[in-house]
Protein backbone atom coordinates (compact mmCIF):
# COMPACT_ATOMS: atom_id res chain seq x y z
CA UNK A 1 0.00 0.00 0.00
CA UNK A 2 1.07 3.97 -0.68
CA UNK A 3 2.52 5.31 2.37
CA UNK A 4 3.68 8.25 -0.18
CA UNK A 5 2.72 9.51 -3.25
CA UNK A 6 5.79 7.16 -5.05
CA UNK A 7 6.44 4.36 -2.20
CA UNK A 8 5.10 1.27 -1.18
CA UNK A 9 5.15 -0.46 1.63
CA UNK A 10 4.07 -4.47 2.33
CA UNK A 11 3.92 -5.71 5.68
CA UNK A 12 5.62 -8.73 4.07
CA UNK A 13 8.90 -6.68 3.40
CA UNK A 14 8.95 -6.01 7.33
CA UNK A 15 9.25 -9.39 8.22
CA UNK A 16 12.23 -10.23 10.70
CA UNK A 17 11.07 -7.29 13.16
CA UNK A 18 8.27 -6.27 15.30
CA UNK A 19 5.56 -4.29 13.69
CA UNK A 20 3.03 -1.89 15.27
CA UNK A 21 0.06 -1.08 13.03
CA UNK A 22 -2.12 1.62 14.28
CA UNK A 23 -5.19 2.24 12.76
CA UNK A 24 -6.93 5.97 13.33
CA UNK A 25 -9.97 7.33 11.69
CA UNK A 26 -8.28 10.42 10.53
CA UNK A 27 -5.50 12.64 9.47
CA UNK A 28 -6.04 16.23 11.28
CA UNK A 29 -7.71 15.65 14.51
CA UNK A 30 -7.99 18.92 16.23
CA UNK A 31 -5.81 18.43 19.21
CA UNK A 32 -2.34 18.67 20.28
CA UNK A 33 -0.48 15.55 21.02
CA UNK A 34 -2.99 13.81 19.11
CA UNK A 35 -2.53 9.75 18.83
CA UNK A 36 0.14 10.00 16.07
CA UNK A 37 2.05 12.82 17.48
CA UNK A 38 2.09 11.18 20.26
CA UNK A 39 3.79 8.03 19.05
CA UNK A 40 6.02 10.10 16.82
CA UNK A 41 7.35 11.60 20.75
CA UNK A 42 7.59 7.77 21.65
CA UNK A 43 9.05 6.69 18.78
CA UNK A 44 12.95 6.18 20.52
CA UNK A 45 11.14 3.88 22.99
CA UNK A 46 9.40 1.76 20.01
CA UNK A 47 12.76 1.75 18.46
CA UNK A 48 15.01 0.31 20.84
CA UNK A 49 12.74 -3.10 20.91
CA UNK A 50 13.98 -2.87 16.88
CA UNK A 51 9.98 -2.31 15.82
CA UNK A 52 9.05 -0.47 13.11
CA UNK A 53 5.38 2.07 13.41
CA UNK A 54 3.44 2.38 11.13
CA UNK A 55 0.04 4.44 10.84
CA UNK A 56 -2.96 3.90 8.66
CA UNK A 57 -6.21 5.13 7.89
CA UNK A 58 -8.56 5.64 5.05
CA UNK A 59 -7.03 9.15 4.19
CA UNK A 60 -5.17 9.39 0.75
CA UNK A 61 -1.55 9.74 0.51
CA UNK A 62 -1.91 13.45 -0.37
CA UNK A 63 -3.62 14.11 3.00
CA UNK A 64 -1.05 12.07 4.92
CA UNK A 65 2.00 13.75 3.21
CA UNK A 66 0.22 17.44 4.50
CA UNK A 67 -0.27 15.69 7.54
CA UNK A 68 2.74 14.08 8.36
CA UNK A 69 5.27 17.16 7.48
CA UNK A 70 3.15 19.33 9.64
CA UNK A 71 3.01 17.13 12.69
CA UNK A 72 6.63 16.22 11.59
CA UNK A 73 5.87 12.59 12.06
CA UNK A 74 9.23 10.57 11.30
CA UNK A 75 7.15 7.25 10.81
CA UNK A 76 5.52 6.60 7.79
CA UNK A 77 1.40 6.90 7.26
CA UNK A 78 -0.25 4.13 5.11
CA UNK A 79 -2.86 5.07 3.07
CA UNK A 80 -5.94 2.56 2.86
CA UNK A 81 -7.63 4.24 0.73
CA UNK A 82 -8.33 2.44 -2.65
CA UNK A 83 -10.10 -0.20 -2.28
CA UNK A 84 -11.33 2.11 0.80
CA UNK A 85 -10.70 0.49 3.77
CA UNK A 86 -9.71 -2.95 2.18
CA UNK A 87 -7.29 -3.10 4.86
CA UNK A 88 -9.17 -2.15 8.18
CA UNK A 89 -11.86 -4.96 6.91
CA UNK A 90 -9.35 -7.37 7.02
CA UNK A 91 -8.04 -6.77 10.52
CA UNK A 92 -11.68 -6.71 11.08
CA UNK A 93 -11.88 -2.96 12.49
CA UNK A 94 -13.44 -1.06 9.89
CA UNK A 95 -16.26 0.91 10.35
CA UNK A 96 -18.72 0.98 7.86
CA UNK A 97 -21.18 3.63 9.04
CA UNK A 98 -18.60 6.38 9.30
CA UNK A 99 -16.55 5.31 6.70
CA UNK A 100 -13.26 4.90 8.80
CA UNK A 101 -11.25 2.03 10.79
CA UNK A 102 -11.44 1.94 14.13
CA UNK A 103 -8.62 3.29 16.53
CA UNK A 104 -7.22 0.17 17.03
CA UNK A 105 -3.92 -1.42 17.69
CA UNK A 106 -1.75 -4.38 16.61
CA UNK A 107 1.30 -5.90 17.63
CA UNK A 108 2.88 -8.01 14.86
CA UNK A 109 5.98 -10.25 16.01
CA UNK A 110 8.72 -11.07 13.51
CA UNK A 111 7.08 -13.35 11.73
CA UNK A 112 3.84 -11.27 11.19
CA UNK A 113 1.87 -12.85 13.31
CA UNK A 114 -0.24 -10.42 15.70
CA UNK A 115 0.39 -11.15 19.31
CA UNK A 116 -1.34 -8.24 20.43
CA UNK A 117 -4.32 -5.74 19.61
CA UNK A 118 -6.42 -3.55 21.27
CA UNK A 119 -9.96 -1.36 20.12
CA UNK A 120 -10.35 1.63 21.81
CA UNK A 121 -13.43 3.51 22.12
CA UNK A 122 -13.25 5.71 19.12
CA UNK A 123 -12.91 9.00 20.83
CA UNK A 124 -10.06 7.86 22.97
CA UNK A 125 -6.47 7.76 22.15
CA UNK A 126 -5.75 4.55 23.81
CA UNK A 127 -2.00 6.41 24.29
CA UNK A 128 1.56 3.61 24.34
CA UNK A 129 1.72 1.80 27.61
CA UNK A 130 -0.25 -1.09 25.44
CA UNK A 131 2.38 -1.68 23.05
CA UNK A 132 5.29 -1.18 24.74
CA UNK A 133 3.50 -4.06 27.08
CA UNK A 134 3.26 -6.06 24.43
CA UNK A 135 6.46 -5.36 22.63
CA UNK A 136 8.40 -5.97 26.43
CA UNK A 137 6.53 -9.63 26.17
CA UNK A 138 7.49 -10.62 22.47
CA UNK A 139 11.26 -9.59 23.83
CA UNK A 140 10.84 -12.25 26.54
CA UNK A 141 11.75 -15.70 25.81
CA UNK A 142 8.82 -18.18 24.08
CA UNK A 143 5.77 -19.57 24.91
CA UNK A 144 4.62 -16.86 27.30
CA UNK A 145 3.30 -14.74 24.76
CA UNK B 1 -3.06 -13.21 21.34
CA UNK B 2 -4.41 -10.60 23.95
CA UNK B 3 -6.85 -8.48 23.58
CA UNK B 4 -6.58 -7.45 27.31
CA UNK B 5 -5.22 -4.36 28.19
CA UNK B 6 -4.75 -2.99 31.37
CA UNK B 7 -7.04 0.20 32.85
CA UNK B 8 -5.07 3.34 32.20
CA UNK B 9 -3.53 4.13 35.93
CA UNK B 10 -0.84 6.03 36.80
CA UNK B 11 2.25 3.71 36.68
CA UNK B 12 4.62 5.66 39.19
CA UNK B 13 3.15 6.77 42.34
CA UNK B 14 3.34 10.29 43.31
CA UNK B 15 5.98 10.54 45.67
CA UNK B 16 9.32 12.82 46.70
CA UNK B 17 10.54 13.38 43.20
CA UNK B 18 7.00 15.32 42.77
CA UNK B 19 6.05 18.71 42.70
CA UNK B 20 3.30 18.61 45.07
CA UNK B 21 0.67 21.66 46.10
CA UNK B 22 -1.38 20.65 48.85
CA UNK B 23 -1.30 18.37 51.97
CA UNK B 24 0.12 15.01 51.21
CA UNK B 25 -2.81 13.10 53.28
CA UNK B 26 -5.69 15.05 51.14
CA UNK B 27 -8.44 12.44 50.66
CA UNK B 28 -7.74 13.48 46.42
CA UNK B 29 -4.15 13.82 44.22
CA UNK B 30 -4.96 15.06 40.99
CA UNK B 31 -1.96 14.56 38.66
CA UNK B 32 -1.73 16.27 35.92
CA UNK B 33 0.45 15.59 32.85
CA UNK B 34 1.14 18.39 31.19
CA UNK B 35 3.47 20.61 28.46
CA UNK B 36 3.92 24.63 29.28
CA UNK B 37 3.68 25.22 25.47
CA UNK B 38 0.61 23.74 24.98
CA UNK B 39 -2.31 25.63 24.60
CA UNK B 40 -4.62 23.23 26.20
CA UNK B 41 -2.73 23.36 28.79
CA UNK B 42 -2.61 26.73 29.22
CA UNK B 43 -6.56 26.41 28.80
CA UNK B 44 -6.70 24.06 31.75
CA UNK B 45 -4.20 26.36 33.91
CA UNK B 46 -6.94 28.22 35.61
CA UNK B 47 -9.04 25.85 35.65
CA UNK B 48 -7.16 23.57 37.50
CA UNK B 49 -6.58 26.60 40.03
CA UNK B 50 -10.52 26.93 40.44
CA UNK B 51 -10.66 23.24 41.13
CA UNK B 52 -7.73 23.53 44.04
CA UNK B 53 -10.31 27.07 45.47
CA UNK B 54 -13.22 24.52 45.72
CA UNK B 55 -11.14 21.71 47.42
CA UNK B 56 -9.49 23.54 49.51
CA UNK B 57 -7.13 21.03 51.78
CA UNK B 58 -9.00 18.44 50.44
CA UNK B 59 -6.86 18.15 47.03
CA UNK B 60 -3.24 17.79 46.65
CA UNK B 61 -2.01 18.73 42.80
CA UNK B 62 0.59 17.29 41.00
CA UNK B 63 2.42 18.57 38.02
CA UNK B 64 4.22 16.73 35.63
CA UNK B 65 6.26 17.70 32.47
CA UNK B 66 5.05 15.42 29.23
CA UNK B 67 6.74 18.13 26.80
CA UNK B 68 5.52 17.36 23.04
CA UNK B 69 9.05 18.76 21.69
CA UNK B 70 8.37 17.68 17.92
CA UNK B 71 5.03 20.59 18.07
CA UNK B 72 6.25 22.41 20.83
CA UNK B 73 9.96 23.66 19.94
CA UNK B 74 10.56 25.49 23.27
CA UNK B 75 8.94 22.73 25.82
CA UNK B 76 11.63 20.88 26.67
CA UNK B 77 13.61 23.60 27.78
CA UNK B 78 10.64 25.09 29.72
CA UNK B 79 10.38 22.38 31.31
CA UNK B 80 13.99 21.96 32.27
CA UNK B 81 13.57 25.54 33.59
CA UNK B 82 10.67 24.85 35.89
CA UNK B 83 12.69 21.97 37.21
CA UNK B 84 15.36 24.69 37.88
CA UNK B 85 13.41 26.70 39.92
CA UNK B 86 11.88 23.49 41.79
CA UNK B 87 15.59 22.83 42.72
CA UNK B 88 15.48 26.55 44.36
CA UNK B 89 11.86 25.95 45.87
CA UNK B 90 9.91 28.18 43.75
CA UNK B 91 8.47 25.23 41.09
CA UNK B 92 4.55 26.52 41.32
CA UNK B 93 5.40 30.43 40.85
CA UNK B 94 7.80 29.23 38.08
CA UNK B 95 4.80 26.74 36.66
CA UNK B 96 2.33 29.75 36.90
CA UNK B 97 4.57 32.60 35.29
CA UNK B 98 5.16 29.94 32.17
CA UNK B 99 1.36 29.64 31.03
CA UNK B 100 0.58 33.37 32.21
CA UNK B 101 3.71 33.98 29.65
CA UNK B 102 3.50 30.82 27.12
CA UNK B 103 3.48 33.69 24.00
CA UNK B 104 6.98 34.36 25.48
CA UNK B 105 8.95 31.01 25.92
CA UNK B 106 12.49 31.27 24.24
CA UNK B 107 15.26 30.97 26.26
CA UNK B 108 16.36 34.72 27.16
CA UNK B 109 12.65 34.86 28.41
CA UNK B 110 12.86 31.78 30.71
CA UNK B 111 15.73 33.45 32.44
CA UNK B 112 13.93 36.87 32.59
CA UNK B 113 11.47 34.99 34.14
CA UNK B 114 13.57 33.52 36.61
CA UNK B 115 15.20 37.07 37.24
CA UNK B 116 11.26 38.34 38.05
CA UNK B 117 11.28 35.54 40.29
CA UNK B 118 14.01 36.41 42.31
CA UNK B 119 15.81 33.30 41.70
CA UNK B 120 19.48 32.68 41.42
CA UNK B 121 18.98 33.38 37.29
CA UNK B 122 22.89 32.61 37.08
CA UNK B 123 22.66 29.18 38.36
CA UNK B 124 19.08 28.68 36.17
CA UNK B 125 20.73 29.40 33.09
CA UNK B 126 23.99 27.38 34.18
CA UNK B 127 21.35 24.43 34.66
CA UNK B 128 19.81 24.64 31.37
CA UNK B 129 22.88 25.55 29.31
CA UNK B 130 24.15 21.84 30.81
CA UNK B 131 20.60 20.34 31.32
CA UNK B 132 20.93 19.55 34.94
CA UNK B 133 17.00 18.73 34.38
CA UNK B 134 16.81 16.63 31.33
CA UNK B 135 16.91 13.40 33.21
CA UNK B 136 14.10 14.30 35.25
CA UNK B 137 11.71 15.66 32.72
CA UNK B 138 12.24 12.59 30.53
CA UNK B 139 11.01 10.53 33.51
CA UNK B 140 8.32 12.12 34.15
CA UNK B 141 7.65 11.56 30.13
CA UNK B 142 7.97 8.18 30.38
CA UNK B 143 6.18 7.60 33.57
CA UNK B 144 3.30 9.25 31.51
CA UNK B 145 3.43 6.75 28.40
CA UNK B 146 3.70 3.87 31.04
CA UNK B 147 0.79 5.54 32.47
CA UNK B 148 -1.39 5.79 29.53
CA UNK B 149 -1.09 9.62 29.08
CA UNK B 150 -2.77 10.17 25.48
CA UNK B 151 -1.75 13.47 24.95
CA UNK B 152 -1.86 17.30 27.18
CA UNK B 153 -3.49 17.25 29.23
CA UNK B 154 -4.07 14.34 31.23
CA UNK B 155 -5.15 14.48 34.47
CA UNK B 156 -5.33 11.00 37.41
CA UNK B 157 -7.40 11.31 39.84
CA UNK B 158 -6.65 9.49 42.57
CA UNK B 159 -4.07 7.12 40.06
CA UNK B 160 -7.06 6.81 37.62
CA UNK B 161 -6.89 8.27 34.31
CA UNK B 162 -9.40 10.57 33.75
CA UNK B 163 -11.27 10.40 30.33
CA UNK B 164 -13.77 12.67 30.70
CA UNK B 165 -14.08 16.31 30.20
CA UNK B 166 -12.31 18.59 31.67
CA UNK B 167 -13.86 21.93 32.27
CA UNK B 168 -14.56 23.03 35.78
CA UNK B 169 -17.64 21.23 36.32
CA UNK B 170 -16.95 17.85 34.95
CA UNK B 171 -13.24 18.18 36.67
CA UNK B 172 -14.60 19.50 40.01
CA UNK B 173 -17.67 16.84 39.95
CA UNK B 174 -15.03 14.23 39.21
CA UNK B 175 -12.31 15.62 42.30
CA UNK B 176 -15.52 15.19 44.67
CA UNK B 177 -16.89 12.35 43.77
CA UNK B 178 -13.42 10.93 44.41
CA UNK B 179 -12.96 12.54 47.80
CA UNK B 180 -16.02 11.64 48.96
CA UNK B 181 -15.41 7.58 47.74
CA UNK B 182 -11.55 7.66 49.49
Amino acid sequence: MHSTPDQTVSLRDLRGRPVILAFYPADWSPVCGDQMALYNEILPEFQRFGAELLGISVDGVWCHLAFAQNRRLHFPLLADFEPKGAVARRYGVYREGDGTSERALFVLDADGIVRWSYVSPIGVNPGADGILRALEALATPRGRG
Amino acid sequence: MSRQRDAAVLALPVGERDHAHGPANAPVTLVEYGDFECPHCRRAYPIVKEVQNRLGPRLRFVFRNFPLTELHPHAQHAAEVAEAAGAQGRFWDMHDRLFERQFALADDNLIEYATDLGLDAARVARELATHTYKAKVRDDFMSGVRSGVNGTPTFFINGERHDQAWDVEPLAVAVEDAARHS
